[in-house]
């Protein structure tokens, strides 16, 4: 007697390799996309790159070179404001979160947290442009950063949760029971024993903001000149890299690819900083 | 004294962190309000028309919707199409084949770096080498080869769309009990035989939920599309058409809109944009949380 | 009773609709060392949370009844001035792993927001680590991280930390039982040597200890009091039946 299923044994093993060798070809396609995509950004921007996309403002249309420096600040300011903004707010109701899990309100605030991060970038600039530079009649850089900041709020937020929670009880009532408050209970305690997990959510934060141009087209909209004023229009590299990736100058495709050079260079930088303090910063308990 | 001071800072920091989980708890319905405000003197001056409205000609305050929305639909369902496949190997490479290890954590970092990429850039890249294949394939066809179009943007966006997808159905398939694995092996299944059979239907909740999640994200993707899509507000003829998107359009004109009406419709726009991203995420996520416990 | 620091009346103390401590009528004599025993689940470690208002944390805890530290009522106190003057010691050694040994000891002043001056600090510090004898192993690297410590050393530390606050009384909660034998002994030896200085109540699994080191004992059962009195008389002619039967380990 044979099992009745000996027959299609061969046929089954052979579907099962080449289900196998599917996932194996497009996972690796996959990990193939990202080297062509890289390679290209810092083999095109790398050779674009020189000391004048560093210390020179754009040069007038028509005339070549020129560099960033208006938007390499002006990134600088934005996304430096908006996590100043967003970090305080974020920790905080990081903390909340943590504190009172497992109540309705708790539950509610998280999931809004979760669809804030899904709402477009674009709507958000929208937002801010009706409430800022409607109001005040003009393009602002710290309006962005708002715009920003609001974006940099959920992985802040999220990571801070996610780090107190694995915090073990015990340490916050050693701290209690030695008649600390909460408050500094939190501040002394629980966040420097969290320190590594909340620092990364405002790095990851920061990296997702880095790039973002739709937020800001109408709110920190652009500024061809040097700006330090924070209730001026300033320019970004994302800005810059899309107002000149959209024109027909090569000059200004070079200085744009110049941008994203630096741009992705930075996020990745960012990213990388993430993993090493995931493993590394770690406290033990 | 010093005790009293104590108590009250204590008593302002626990009111602190309660306001400010619930402000951000009200920021989507006051970006909803600032929306619907915003956009009411276009709302009935355009009235339900809008929503299939063929024609865009701001010039003569003449706004119909239905070009971008059917833009943005193709564009980001097509661009969902292509990156399942991946999204799936690649969730499964990482979530069931190889789920822990050196190699494979290189990898998902590695995947992750898409997600490191801006927007913009990614535009930028795709008219420099997806656009240029995109019209090589138009001339063949004997097409109009302008390169850009919904088919470049679709498929750039759907590159953009890998990393998101991957993480969260990774996250999903590695929560299937080992115990149900093993009783489908011990029958004597093959392991493509316990994916599609028993990983995948049990999975099929969440699954969906990570590509609900995606759509989310892309319908309202902005920069590279804005670049890449060819900006037109027609109703597209085929999928290498150039076309437009709700959040491109956007982009485009809300600077140069002139005009309360031609502004508070762009609003109207990002209003609509903003409901049906809502209402994914939260049905998305809500679907998530459920299958996670 | 002669000097007493601490007086319940009729506590309660639930979880839910559980009920774990059932009307507790007790008072704990001043500089005594006293020992919560009882099969687990008896109320003992609910009652000295109780006692440093750490049930506030739970929200589905309540606590009904009253508590005096001498004659207030720590319900009507701010539960940050009780906690100061009533110290803990958990079951597992809890010290702050951002802080190093000599910060860990001092936390009490610097987590209350008390400023002191670099000689005072240095003297507490000193102080409480001989009180517990751990100057002599640490005072080299007293600037290493606590968690660098071992179990045992730890646990001392934690002690530190809390008798360099003068607590009026410390609660200490089985505070050997995640410890090697050769660390439990040492904490027994040094609780034996605070007795007649401090006021101690330890919760304890190990009749040994309570016998070694207590004054007076209590047996909890299912969230009673069953049986308070001199630790001696306890172990030697308990009243109780249940007592009896517990301390001759015929349960718990």
């Amino acid at each position: 007697m044979t099992p009745y299923d000996i027959q299609g044994l061969q046929g089954r093993r052979v579907k099962d390799r080449i289900f196998t060798s599917l996932v194996w070809g497009l996972t690796f396609s996959c990990l193939a996309v990202v080297f062509i995509i890289l390679f290209y950004i810092f083999e095109k921007g790398i050779g674009s790159l020189n000391w004048a996309i560093f210390s020179q403002n754009p040069k007038p249309v028509g005339e070549n070179g020129g560099g960033m420096l208006n938007a390499i600040v002006g990134s600088l300011m934005v996304v430096s404001i908006a996590a100043i903004l967003a970090i305080p707010v974020g920790v905080s109701v990081g903390i909340y979160l943590a504190e009172n899990r497992g109540r309705k309100l708790s539950d509610r605030i998280a999931l809004a947290v979760d669809v804030l991060q899904g709402i477009p970038s674009i709507v958000i600039g929208i937002v801010i442009y009706v409430w800022i530079v409607k109001p005040t009649g003009k393009f602002s850089s710290y309006s962005g950063s708002i715009a920003l900041a609001i974006m940099m709020l959920p992985p802040i937020i999220k990571n801070t949760e996610e780090t107190l929670i694995l915090i073990p009880t015990t340490l916050k009532e050693a701290s209690l029971a030695l008649g600390a408050s909460y408050f500094r209970t939190t501040m002394k305690v629980m966040l420097p024993a969290g320190i590594g997990g909340i620092f990364s959510g405002c790095i990851i934060g920061i990296a997702r903001i880095a790039g973002e141009v739709a937020p800001l087209l109408f709110t920190a909209f652009g500024n061809p000149a040097l700006n330090f004023n924070i209730l001026k229009p300033v320019d970004t590299i994302p800005k810059v890299i899309f107002t000149y990736a959209s024109s027909p100058y090569d000059d200004w495709h070079r200085i744009a690819w110049g941008g994203s050079v630096i741009l992705v260079s930075f996020i990745i930088l960012l990213n990388t900083i993430i993993k090493i303090f995931e493993s590394r910063w770690k406290v033990q308990f | 004294m010093k005790n009293r001071w104590r108590v009250l800072e204590n008593k302002i920091f626990v009111r602190w962190l309660s306001i400010v989980s619930i402000i951000t708890m009200i920021l989507l319905l006051v970006f909803f309000l600032t929306l619907l405000i915003s956009s009411w003197p276009a709302i009935k001056a355009n009235g339900f028309g809008f929503l299939w409205g063929k024609t865009w000609d701001p010039v003569a305050n003449h706004f119909g919707m239905l070009p971008f929305l059917v833009g943005t639909l193709i564009t980001s369902f097509l661009s969902l199409l292509i990156s399942a496949p991946f999204s799936i190997a690649a969730a499964l490479f990482l979530g069931e084949y190889y789920p822990k290890g050196l190699v494979p954590n290189i990898f998902r970092n590695v995947i992750e770096l898409l997600a490191a990429i801006p927007s913009v850039v990614y535009g930028f890249w795709g008219l420099y080498t997806v656009a240029p294949l995109v019209s090589k394939i138009e001339m063949k066809l004997h097409m109009p080869a302008p390169g850009v179009g919904i088919f470049t943007a679709s498929i750039v966006l759907s590159i953009m769309l890998i990393p998101y997808s991957v993480s969260l159905i990774r996250q999903v398939i590695s929560m299937t009990p080992t115990s149900l694995k093993e009783a489908a092996y011990a029958l004597g299944s093959t392991r493509a035989e316990v994916i599609t059979k028993v990983i995948i239907p049990t999975n099929i909740s969440g699954i969906s939920a990570g590509f609900l999640l995606s759509l989310g994200r892309a319908l309202g993707e902005t920069m590279a599309v804005t670049i890449l899509i060819g900006n037109s507000p027609e109703i597209p003829h085929n999928i290498f058409s150039p076309s437009y998107t709700m959040a491109s359009v956007i982009a485009n004109e809300f600077t140069e809109a002139v005009g309360n009406i031609y502004l508070s419709t762009l609003i109207e726009v990002g209003l609509l944009l903003f409901v049906v991203t809502t209402i994914i995420n939260i049905i998305g996520r809500m679907i998530i949380k459920k299958v996670s416990y | 009773m002669e000097g007493t620091i601490l007086r319940t009346e009729n506590l309660r103390v639930s979880f839910g609709d559980n009920l774990v401590v059932k009307g507790i009528n007790m008072e704990i004599g001043e500089k005594k060392v006293t020992a919560f025993m009882g099969p687990s689940g008896c109320g003992k470690t609910t009652i000295l949370r109780a006692i440093n208002r750490l049930h506030e944390l739970t929200p589905e805890a309540k606590v009904e009844g009253k508590i005096f530290l001498h004659s207030e009522n720590i319900n009507e106190m701010e539960a940050m001035t009780v906690r100061r003057r009533v110290g803990m010691v958990f079951q597992r050694p809890n010290p702050f792993p951002t802080m190093s040994i000599y910060e860990n000891v001092i936390s009490g002043f610097t987590l209350n927001g008390i400023k002191l001056k670099t000689d005072e600090k240095n003297h507490i510090v000193e102080d409480a680590l001989k009180k517990v004898a751990l100057w002599d192993e640490v005072k080299d690297h007293l600037k290493k991280r606590a968690t660098s410590l071992s179990g045992g050393q730890q646990q001392r530390l934690c002690l530190a930390r809390a008798v360099a606050m003068k607590p009026e009384v410390i609660l200490l909660d089985e505070p050997t039982s995640a410890l090697d034998p050769l660390s439990t002994a040492k904490i027994e030896d040094l609780l034996y040597e605070l007795k007649g200085n401090y006021t101690l109540i330890i919760v304890t699994h190990n009749m040994q200890q309570a016998a070694r080191i207590s004054d007076m004992t209590a047996f909890f059962y299912l969230g009673e009091l069953l049986e308070y009195d001199d630790t001696k008389k306890v172990f030697t002619n308990p009243k109780n039946e249940k007592t009896q039967n517990y301390i001759t380990g015929r349960f718990g």
